[in-house]
């Protein structure tokens, strides 16, 4: 498989911060590790909507709590009161519903884990597509202020719906057992083996967009983000091609809202914030646009800093203000432009003053 | 059955009627001229061929079918190409890369298909490549294949559009002013290149204002004036035809 070489120094990378961590003593920053792949995991999907296909969503963050919030409610509210309804039997027929205990002691009936995943990314997927064919037809301001609604009503659903929790969101959300003996959960027992998973999980989704980048497909997207008439005029069906970049990076975000809220035990209503769609713009930005490896750098690495609580309560000043200087000095993304050539312009322009 | 047919084809912006009642039919294998002054609606009833545009009225037939709610790429997966007036370049990507978009409709990996990297897509890659690459070699641009395309000089742009638009394996190539900037050198070349294709078996519709080039390579003559055709014929009819003489040379 010469074509997955790429994914060597990633490997490395992810064993080297196991190895740094033990060795130093510091094996806690794993937890952060582990949630900044999932974020991670949004960030390399919108990258290939921005980067690539030249859109922009400032929603994702809904996507993300539509996937979380999904799996979070089906596998932890309680059907037990509803067994004689024919959906819950049929589903209970299906081997789709667990059943247990809950804290007091009473019957507990609820959705197993993984059917609660591929419900909350079909949900995901189905909403990118009822969204995304209006929405996809604007651009630029446009656009982005038709998703920033999007993004704003998913989080005032999130906040008022009982169902979701309110402003407390959804806890005692169970581990998902992915493969037998490999769960997705918190603590610190099972730190390092959750890493590896969720790092995993990073590499077939990177492996996945990077051969889609490198393909016909991608090579229309890019086409599209260089001229949407000629493209057209060349076969492509660039309404579809949107549509179909839209729904995966929704699928990856819901995805990352699934598995993170299963490490987490549970989700709230912060994470559908207008304020993490922006985060996650600023990093594809900060990352270079069109790389899916800045995205991916600069997704783990601000995120886990900003988990940290490096930046403290300047957090999401943090990524606005990246966002601003981003647009200023290099809207086509850092890597992208000739900004080296730019400061030294800059610099020289100073000189000669 | 002529390959293109052009029915009372109208289009007005606001009150200006930029296309009015435009009717002609392209033969399979000729090439055929459109000319007019500045502003006679040549461009625009380029994007109403190539349903850039929707009409106000009248039809479009290409290959046997009626173009009426057909979408831009669906008509050029029909197999109709063209190239644009102010050079459309895809930004950001080579001159081989812009050619390979134009391998688009005859080639199939879709989404899952490339994310999975399939077997079949492989081979399929490398003839793509290998095809956009014999292009580029037939347009004398293979030292260029992997020069980002926009940075290229007016002429080698041209002709990446020209190779990306062949590409397409066309039936039908509508050229937009494929002269306009060029010196006479390149002109003449443009013309060789434009005769060899259609030997090819493409049938070209194109626009010029280079009226030595169209006299020269054009089996037919469309002439518009104000968005309606004032004249139509072989060129040595178009040359002395009054009304033509009258629009060009001034009253
Ligand atoms: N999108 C548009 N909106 C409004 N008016 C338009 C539009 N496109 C073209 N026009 C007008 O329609 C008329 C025909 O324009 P068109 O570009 O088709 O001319 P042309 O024959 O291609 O000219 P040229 O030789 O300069 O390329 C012009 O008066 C132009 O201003
Ligand atoms: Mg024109």
């Amino acid at each position: 498989m010469r074509r997955l070489l790429f994914l060597i120094p990633l490997v490395l990378a992810i064993a080297a911060v196991h190895l740094l961590c033990a060795w130093t003593g510091t094996l806690y920053y794993l937890t952060q590790m582990t949630m900044s792949a999932y974020y991670s995991l949004l960030v390399i999907g919108l990258c290939v909507v921005m980067g690539y296909a030249g859109q922009i969503s400032l929603g994702h963050a809904g996507f993300f709590a539509i996937g979380g919030y999904l799996a979070a409610a089906f596998t932890t509210r309680n059907l037990a009161g509803l067994q004689d309804a024919l959906p819950v039997r049929m589903l209970d027929a299906a081997g789709l519903l667990v059943s247990g205990r809950d804290v007091y002691g009473g019957a507990q009936l609820v959705v197993t884990p993984w059917a609660a995943c591929v419900a909350a990314v079909l949900a995901a997927a189905l909403i990118a597509l009822l969204i995304g064919i209006p929405v996809l037809k604007l651009k630029g301001h446009y656009l982005a202020m038709a998703t920033l609604g999007f993004g704003i009503i998913i989080y005032k659903i999130a906040l008022a719906v009982p169902y979701f929790g309110g402003a407390d969101g959804i806890s005692e959300v169970p581990p998902f057992n992915l493969l037998p003996g490999l769960a997705i959960t918190g603590g610190s027992a099972n730190r390092i083996a959750n890493y590896y998973i969720a790092w995993t999980l990073v590499l077939l989704g990177v492996t996945l967009l990077w051969n889609l980048i490198h393909s016909r497909v991608g090579r229309a997207l890019r086409a599209i983000h260089g001229s949407e008439r000629a493209a057209d005029s060349i076969g492509v069906d660039t309404a579809r091609y949107k549509l179909y970049t839209f729904m995966l990076s929704a699928v990856f975000a819901a995805l990352a809202g699934v598995f993170l809220t299963h490490y987490n035990g549970g989700i709230g209503p912060s994470e559908a914030g207008v304020m993490k769609s922006v985060r996650y713009v600023a990093i594809v930005a900060v990352g270079g646009m069109a790389h899916i490896w800045g995205a991916l750098v600069m997704g783990t690495l601000l995120n886990f800093l900003s988990l940290r609580g490096v930046f403290g309560t300047y957090d999401d000043a943090v990524f606005g203000a990246i966002l601003i200087l981003i647009m200023l000095f290099a809207p086509e993304g850092i890597l992208q432009t000739g900004i080296m050539d730019r400061l030294r312009r800059l610099v020289s322009r100073r000189e000669e003053d | 059955m002529a390959l293109l047919e052009v029915d009372s084809l109208r289009r007005c912006f606001g009150g200006l009627v930029a296309v009015k009642d435009v009717s002609f039919a392209v033969e399979k294998g000729v090439i055929k001229a459109v000319i007019g002054p500045n502003g006679a609606g040549k461009t625009t009833l380029f994007n109403l061929i190539s349903r850039a545009l929707a009409p106000t009225a009248g039809r479009v037939r290409f290959d046997g079918c009626d173009l009426q709610g057909k979408k831009p790429h669906q008509v050029a997966s029909m197999g109709m190409a063209r190239t644009f007036q102010n050079i459309e370049m895809f930004s950001g990507m080579t001159a081989l890369e812009n050619v390979m978009v134009g391998c688009h409709v005859r080639s199939r990996a879709g989404f899952l298909a490339s994310m999975f990297a399939l077997p079949w897509t492989r081979p399929e890659e490398r003839k793509i490549r290998e095809r956009s690459l014999a292009l580029l070699d037939l347009l004398g641009l293979a030292d260029l294949a992997d020069k980002e395309a926009a940075g290229l000089a007016f002429g080698q742009q041209r002709a990446v559009e020209f190779a990306r638009a062949l590409a397409m394996e066309p039936t039908l190539l509508l050229l937009d002013e494929p002269a306009a900037g060029l010196n006479i050198y390149e002109t003449a070349e443009v013309g060789r290149l434009i005769t060899r294709i259609r030997d090819l078996g493409v049938t070209i519709l194109l626009v010029e204002h280079d009226m030595s080039l169209v006299m020269e390579i054009s089996d037919e003559i469309v002439v518009l004036s104000f968005g309606q055709v004032i004249a139509q014929g072989p060129p040595q009819a178009i040359q002395q035809d009054p009304d033509v003489v009258r629009i060009y040379l001034g009253e």
